[in-house]
Parts: structure tokens; sequence; C-alpha cells
């Protein structure tokens, strides 16, 4: 990684109440593994930016980013950590 | 009339759609590529199915940006129209020109199946080769088919007759087991506000001579043809 950039990780969820396909059968796959404490999983996803060190007004674009991109609004939601 | 049927990377119904058209339909139809912004003239955009762009991020997402997008977005917003067949579906709401989204089926497996169709509209420019209530049977092939939104927007759609397709058993009923993704109240193809985009999961370029199982699908390019043609008449034609 370059020293002169920054880094944000972008974390992208469904919506509470989306349905989750995924996390149900992983869910069900744990539950019969024999880990009968989980009682639900949700999947999601990350994103890792590197950004230049010296990028004006970075915190728009990153929201813009994710809101065009990352994440579709319609059925995700996503949080932006600054590193 | 011209049909443009646009080729992304990934694509793999794109020749498909342009024999259906060409051959059987026997209309003009020509490629639209991904990163040109040339419509060619066509009177309608068909988007294909495929895995554009590998169906990375989500089923349509980033094909949503390419170039030829840009271009079938503002010819959407002009009235142009535009059909989206399964990935072409989820294009479509990536990008907006259709509510809702298409999430992994329920049951999270491919599927790849013949299916029934009911048309519950056939005052549309896609569908008027039906009889409304007709049963239609034709292929799906998807993973990514199951079709959310909420439900005020569910029930806009409904109320205003667009949801134009929904998967059914063979006595027309909107039944669980004939549901083959999980999309809610069975939908299988929805219209925008304004009639003149619509997007459906079904494939029906694949069903349009008997030896491919049905011929049902091609009411839709007839419809299309219908369409285009009173549209040329009433704007006296090109």
């Amino acid at each position: 990684m370059n020293n002169d950039s920054k880094k944000a990780v972008v974390y992208v969820r469904l919506k509470d109440g989306v349905l989750d396909p995924q996390g149900i059968t992983i869910q069900k796959a744990l539950v019969q593994m024999g880990y009968k404490d989980f009682l639900s999983v949700r999947s999601g996803r990350f994103f890792e930016l590197e950004i230049k060190a010296d990028s004006a007004d970075i915190d728009r674009k990153v929201d813009e980013i994710c809101s065009k991109l990352l994440a579709n609004p319609v059925i995700e939601k996503f949080e932006v950590e600054k590193k | 009339m011209k049909f443009g049927v646009v080729t992304f990377p990934g694509s793999n119904c794109d020749y498909d759609a342009y024999a259906a058209v060409r051959h059987i339909l026997k209309e003009e139809v020509e490629f639209l590529w991904h990163k040109s912004e040339d419509l060619k003239g066509c009177d309608v955009v068909v988007l294909p199915g495929g895995f554009s762009y590998g169906d990375y991020l989500r089923a349509g997402a980033i094909a949503r940006f390419s170039p030829i997008m840009n271009r079938v977005i503002k010819f959407a917003s002009a009235g142009g129209m535009v059909i989206g067949i399964c990935n072409g579906f989820q294009v479509l709401t990536e990008s907006g020109l259709l509510p809702g989204a298409l999430i992994r089926n329920t049951h999270l497996r491919f599927s790849c199946k013949f299916v029934n169709l009911k048309v519950e509209n056939n005052a549309t420019p896609y569908t008027s080769a039906c009889r409304r209530g007709e049963i239609i049977r034709i292929p799906i092939a998807h993973g990514e088919g199951n079709y959310y939104n909420f439900v005020g927007d569910i029930k806009a759609l409904e109320d205003s007759g667009r949801v134009v397709f929904r998967y059914v058993n063979s006595r027309g009923e909107a039944a669980i087991e004939a549901n083959p993704n999980g999309s809610i109240n069975n939908i299988a193809g929805i219209i925008n506000e304004e009639g003149n985009v619509l997007g459906m999961m079904p494939h029906p370029e694949r069903a349009v001579e008997d030896i491919l199982g049905s011929a049902d699908g091609l009411k839709v390019f007839e419809s299309i043809r219908a369409a285009c043609a009173s549209l040329l008449n009433t704007v006296g034609g090109k």
C-alpha cells in the first residue's frame, strides 16, 4: 500500500426485513453442524478502498460511490469506516 | 421497424434474441455494442439475458454504467421502447428504469425450466397479442430472479396493472408451488408507469417456435411489432 494514501472500508448489508436466502441457508448449515447457539445469520460484503491522500471532498465521494454502485439503496444499506 | 439487441460482456442470450427477431419474426435487427452510444436508429432496444460483467457486485450493477446504457436510459426516458429479459430485467432495476430489485432465489439454486405465466395485463406494447389472463408457457433460467420491493410499492404496481406477468400453475393460480424463485406475489414481469419499459425474468426469445418446446414467446415480439407499427403510423413514419 502506498504511504500517500488513506483507507476506508465500506460495509454493505441488506436492509432489515429484506430476505437473505444465503444467511438463512448458512444458519441452517450451522444448526446441522451442531452449532445450535446461532439463531440467525445475515450475510453482507465489504470493500476496502485505497484513496489518494490529497483527495478533496472525499467523504462526499465515498458516499456517492456507495449509493451509486457499491450498494443498491432499494435493498441494501452501507456504513463507511475511515482508517 | 428495427430491433436493437445490446451485447454486454457476458451476455449469452443476445444471439437468441437476434435470431428470434430476424428468423422467426422476420424483422430487421442489429447488435448494439456495450461500449457504443449509438442506438443505430432502432425502434426498440432489447437488453438480453446472460451474466453481464460476470454478475460481479450485483447482477446488472456494472452494466448499468456502460456507455450504451447511458444512451438507453435517455431513449427510455424519452418514451423509447425497452425490454429487459432476465439479466436485462436486472439491468433495468439497477438503472432505476424499473422499480424494485431482483435478489437471490429463495432456494439458492439456479432454476432452468419451463413455467406457466399468466398475462395479467394485455394493454401494453409487449402483450397486446395475448388475451388478458392467457397462460403462456416459456422458460426461465436464473439464480437471482426473486422480485423484491417494499409493500407500498408492490401495492402501487398491483393497483395500476403494472404487474404484467405472474408465475401460475396450470389452473392459472398464483400458487406457492408455481413460484420458482420466491418473488413477491409471484411477480415475473413488470412495466414502468409510462408503459414503455418492460422487464421480465422468463425468456420469450427461447420459446419462439414449436421445436423449442413452445412458440408462446413469439407473442411478445409480435406485440412489440404491432406497437411500433401503430407508433410509426401516428407520428407519420420514418
